[in-house]
């Protein structure tokens, strides 16, 4: 399984969630999907995604403005 | 059956073309279909070259408006129309261009983004796609 890296830290509004979602079409299923990112609303709204999609949220971790989430396709 | 987000694009001020592609490409991140109807002043977006070219539609003040808003669009680090529309062909979105507003206009197919549009329609196809939309929006 791979892992694939997402860093979209500085970039705002949509850039996290699209450059999320293309990271998505990339992978396979079972892939791990880490996303680095700096935008505040988007550390709520990529989590949103991930249950629309429904798919794994394995992890969010740190601060509003510097934030990892892990995805599980 | 996936949701779906159609969304008319009518105004070609610069401003509004963002909303329509924010909303259209957070609809496709969050996994629905997206349609993007460009007719009227929209349509002069799809010109070769003329998708930067809108004015703001508060405050453009002869393009001094524009000017200032475009620098601290960049400070932002906020996205170019070019990459906006890129990312919502890349996942899937969909174009469609008003055959009649070409009419009026006096617009030929080769004077137009090609490459970006998949549909030459009227109103019976984005009725078609409108209503069964979880979203639809007049921009």
């Amino acid at each position: 399984m791979a892992e694939i890296k997402v860093d979209v830290r500085g970039e705002t509004c949509p850039v996290p969630l699209v450059e999320m979602r293309k990271a998505l079409r990339r992978a396979a299923p079972g892939d791990l999907i880490e996303i680095l990112g700096t935008h505040p609303a988007s550390k709520k709204e990529i989590p949103m995604a991930v249950e629309a999609l429904q798919l794994e949220l394995v992890a969010v971790e740190g601060t509003d403005t510097d934030w990892v989430i892990r995805i599980r396709r | 059956m996936t949701e779906k987000a159609t969304i008319v694009v009518q105004s070609g001020d610069m401003d509004k073309l963002y909303s329509a592609l924010i909303i259209a490409n957070g609809a496709l991140a969050m996994g629905m279909e997206a349609s993007l109807y460009f007719t009227f002043w929209g349509l002069e977006r799809l010109k070769k070259g003329g998708l930067e070219k809108g004015t703001l539609s508060k405050m453009h003040l002869l393009g001094l408006g524009k000017w200032m808003v475009r620098r601290r669009m960049a400070k932002a680090r906020v996205a170019s129309l070019e990459r906006l529309i890129t990312d919502f062909k890349a996942l899937g979105g969909k174009i469609l261009a008003c055959e009649m507003t070409m009419e009026i206009m006096g617009i030929k197919r080769e004077d137009l983004r090609e490459d970006w549009i998949d549909e030459y329609g009227a109103v019976g196809s984005y009725i078609k796609d409108a209503r069964e939309s979880a979203i639809t929006l007049f921009i």
